[in-house]
């Protein structure tokens, strides 16, 4: 059952979400095959399949609005509105990169894009989004932080002690759980007591939904209802959004869920064919939606070129940076 | 020239600092009416409210956290934690965030931070209050060190951090906090790198940190007796880290003891000692000695008198350098 169009998005905007989904979904492919290839070392975490909750999150919020997110952070850094060429030469740790090279995948940021970082030690940005949400509020600036993190996340200390203290000060801060259904290989079911993540924020009186994170209609939805709670000065809002990590952790990870039940269970749930068909259903022609595929493709294909061609950085810049004076 | 104790020179720097500048945040526990839990704070909260002045949870992890999202944010914030032997519930965000986000973000953001914490050696309070723990900090690229022995360095390098961009991990000791000695009430900054020489001497270079400075200069009075000259130099801040005021003392001197309250192994002492080789060998007559902090855990009562180091051991050691 999919979610209505109750925030009344015209056709344009609802095929904007669709297109940004896609933009996604295909940097992503490009990225694991660059990581294949050798043209990324590390590792890099897939998003395909959580496509429909960054997208419709940040459709909700504002240029100035802050975002921070983990490892698997790629998704966020577009839906945010970082240049695919930037997030593709930091991928690659080009000079070019939003990082200057020096992040890597699982370190994304673009301030300007209000884009705060990625971080790749797991639950240590959500404190930071707090800190940043307080700033908001000490400021009396009218700007929401928003967190994406995952159901792992949720089992570390700095979780609760964030959901406590943004609570208790009544910050600005939207809780966005990606619950995908597994931390590298401990499925929920193993590492959660209580079905619904949402239930702990619950605990500390918090607002706090859970919503189908694969169609992007009730996230947009879900986010747009937080964005106004949390911009009124009305405090934190949790929004867990229950999905299905389909590629494996990272790409440096063994396993991936081929005929295997999620992998039936993903060929239902996979928010981009879903929301095509509705969005045929409403009368949006294929070929318009082929499109959008055609533009996507092309912007990362020279999202791809342009780093390819980018430079590393040279190895006497390396304790460049180390700090700012 | 008036005195202070090194608690009210820290007070009134914060809070000349807080007047100055409109957004500087003060994040902590019990810091706020009951003026923090070593007198630090006293006054402040009367003066600039609940916001700025901001008691919070017990959860030192999420409050360094917070304090990071208030400096990326362009907010500058001060950051306590009560004892030192507490960084190590917040050491992920000091070692793998503060420390690193200017770096890994291509220089985006910058992270003007100031965790405060003292060192409570030499107070009794047992395993889990004693520590000092400032060699781990040394080992991680991207954080500031301060470890002031007195008023006027206290208030000098304290104005530094608050004046500047990066993550500053600003060390203080209990034991120190009711000495006093000459503190302008001009305005005045001490630069981090500079190590400071509080006492001439030509035969030994004593470098002592934090707590063992004032055992250090006893010591060297004693050996003056002797007709010993004991150069003691107190470096002030390990990040950056003034090799070159070390190793000047040393080609005059030709002899280094290292002296300070934290664990032997993996000490400060270990690695200027191996700095001082690398850069002063040639000149050295006798071995480096070390005199530091037994390895291991500081009992409780009076035992723990035995685990830093006293006068008479620092004089032991000077005597035994020059025979």
């Amino acid at each position: 059952m999919n979610a209505e169009n109750t925030a009344n998005l015209s056709t344009d905007a609802l095929i904007d979400l669709y297109r940004r989904m896609l933009l996604i979904r295909i940097f992503e492919e490009q990225a694991i095959e660059l990581f294949a290839k050798g043209f990324i070392t590390g590792t890099t975490h897939p998003y395909i399949g959580q496509e429909a909750i960054s997208v419709g999150v940040c459709a909700a919020l504002k240029k100035e609005d802050q975002v921070l997110a983990t490892y698997r952070g790629h998704g966020a850094a577009l839906a945010k509105g970082c240049s695919p060429s930037s997030l593709m030469a930091e991928l690659l740790t080009r000079t070019t990169g939003c990082c200057k090279g020096r992040g890597g995948s699982m370190h994304l940021c673009d301030v300007q894009q209000g884009f705060l970082g990625t971080n790749a030690i797991v639950a240590a940005h959500i404190p930071i989004a707090g800190g940043v949400a307080l700033s908001n509020k000490l400021r009396n600036q009218p700007l929401v932080t928003t967190c994406f993190f995952g159901d792992g996340a949720s089992c570390e200390g700095e979780f609760f002690e964030t959901l406590n203290m943004a609570a208790l000060w009544k910050t600005p801060l939207i809780f966005v759980c990606e619950n995908n259904g597994y931390a590298i290989s401990v499925p929920t079911s193993m590492s959660q007591a209580t079905p619904d993540i949402a239930d702990r924020a619950r605990g500390f009186g918090i607002l706090s939904t859970v919503v189908d994170g694969n169609d992007i209609l009730a996230v947009h939805q879900a986010a747009i209802d937080a964005v106004q709670h949390a911009r009124n000065g009305q405090g934190p809002v949790f929004i867990e959004c229950k999905t299905v990590r389909w590629e494996r952790h990272s790409a440096f990870s063994a396993g991936r869920y081929e005929n295997s039940e999620e992998a039936q269970k993903w060929k239902r749930v996979d928010p981009l064919p879903r929301f095509k068909r509705k969005l045929m259903a409403a009368g949006v022609s294929e070929s318009r939606l082929e499109e959008q595929a055609k533009q996507c493709q092309t912007e990362i294909t020279s999202a791809v070129d342009f780093a390819l061609k980018s430079p590393s950085p040279t190895s006497e810049s390396i304790y460049e940076g180390i700090f700012a004076e | 020239m008036r005195t202070l104790t090194m608690r009210d020179a820290i007070n009134e720097i914060l809070r000349e600092e807080m007047r100055r500048q409109s957004e500087l945040t003060l994040l902590g526990q019990d810091i706020g009416a009951y003026g923090g839990t070593f007198g630090v704070y006293r006054g402040l909260y009367d003066e600039f409210g609940p916001e700025r002045v901001r008691d919070g949870p017990l959860c030192e992890s999420a409050t360094v956290g917070f304090g990071i999202g208030l400096a990326i944010s362009g907010m500058r914030c001060v950051v306590e934690l009560e004892f030192m032997d507490f960084v190590t519930v917040a050491m992920d965000q000091i070692v793998n965030q503060a420390a690193k986000l200017h770096y890994f973000m291509g220089g985006q953001v910058t992270v003007p931070l100031i965790i405060r914490t003292p060192i409570v050696s030499r107070m009794g309070m047992g395993p889990q209050h004693s520590q000092s723990l400032e060699a781990w900090f040394m080992h991680v690229p991207g954080l500031k060190i301060a470890i002031p022995s007195n008023a006027y360095d206290a208030k000098g390098l304290l104005l530094t951090a608050l004046r500047g961009k990066d993550p500053v991990l600003f060390i203080e000791n209990v034991k120190l906090y009711g000495t006093s000695c000459d503190v302008p009430s001009e305005e005045y900054s001490i630069p981090f790198g500079k190590a400071r020489t509080l006492r001439g001497g030509k035969d030994i270079t004593l470098v002592a940190l934090s707590g063992t400075v004032p055992v250090a200069m006893a010591a060297a009075e004693i050996a003056a007796k002797s007709g010993i000259e004991v150069e003691v130099i107190d470096p002030r801040t390990l990040n950056p880290f003034d090799d070159e005021g070390i190793a000047a003392s040393l080609r005059k001197t030709g002899r280094l003891i290292i002296a300070h309250d934290a664990y032997r192994t993996c000490g400060v002492a270990a690695e200027i000692s191996q700095r001082m080789m690398e850069t002063a060998f040639d000149y050295l007559n006798a071995p480096i000695t070390r005199v530091t902090g037994l390895d291991v855990p500081v009992p409780s009562g009076a035992l723990h008198q035995g685990v830093v180091p006293n006068r008479e051991n620092l004089v032991t050691a000077i005597e035994s350098l020059l025979n």
